[in-house]
């Protein structure tokens, strides 16, 4: 279990955050693709429905499925570790891009 | 490809077991071996570990096999068909504690990140450990 971002000041850190404008909100196949995209960052990268968490595992599809985020919902990002900015940037991107199709096959 | 954790679906219904294989390949997509099958040899409900043994090879991967089973002789069946599969394989094949279909999406959702064996069962376990 992760405990949220802590090693603030020690490693690279970075937040985001968009607005889900998917209809239905994060349901199973946008949160497989959010989850997807997290997996490819070596940083840790957590969720949140707020400014300040509770912060969720972004690599486990479970909780990011479990958070039932709404639709119109702001989602946060941060990420701890060397491509910590890659990993916030581009899930906000994905998030913003209505989880547009990547061609991964997701 | 070959690379990632494999995942076979053993339901006593071909629907439920071909249902839950569409969900994962149009949710999690094509990069994750995945096998499936139901029914008994006569068309009715049940499981056949013949069939089991050839799901297993079909998804077969290096990196492993999960299977997600529904119940009862599911599981025995499962159990018994990786009795029956060449010695070095049995160690990489597992039977997870997690419902069938959430469980095989999942497990493909972290086997489609080439998670390891132990790290696709646990994603598979998740929904029924909390």
């Amino acid at each position: 279990m992760t405990s949220g971002p802590l090693k603030a000041g020690l490693v690279p850190r970075s937040r985001s955050r968009a607005v889900l404008t998917h209809a239905g909100g994060l349901h199973a196949r946008p949160a497989i693709k959010l989850t997807q995209l997290a997996k490819r960052f070596q940083s840790e990268v957590w969720i949140a429905l707020a400014e300040h968490g509770p912060w969720i595992d972004a690599k486990s599809i479970a909780r990011v499925m479990a958070t039932k985020t709404p639709y119109m919902a702001t989602l946060h990002f941060v990420a701890e570790g060397n491509d910590a900015a890659e990993a916030t940037s581009a899930l906000a991107r994905l998030v913003e891009s209505d989880f547009a199709d990547d061609g991964n096959g997701g | 490809m070959g690379k990632n954790v494999g995942i076979v679906i053993v339901s006593h219904s071909a629907d439920v077991a071909k249902g839950a294989a569409d969900m994962v390949r149009q949710m999690v997509g094509a990069h994750v071996p995945l096998a499936w099958c139901g029914g008994n040899l006569a068309g009715g409900l049940g499981t056949s570990v013949e069939a089991i043994v050839k799901a297993l090879e079909l998804a077969w991967s290096d990196s492993g096999v999960v299977i997600m089973v529904d119940m009862g002789g599911a599981e025995t069946n499962s159990e018994m068909a990786i009795e029956m599969m060449p010695e070095r394989r049995r160690a990489k094949i597992v039977v997870c504690n997690g419902p069938i279909v959430e469980g095989a999406v999942m497990a493909a959702t972290e086997s489609s990140s080439g998670a390891a064996l132990e790290r696709v069962r646990r994603a598979a376990e998740e929904l029924y450990s909390r």
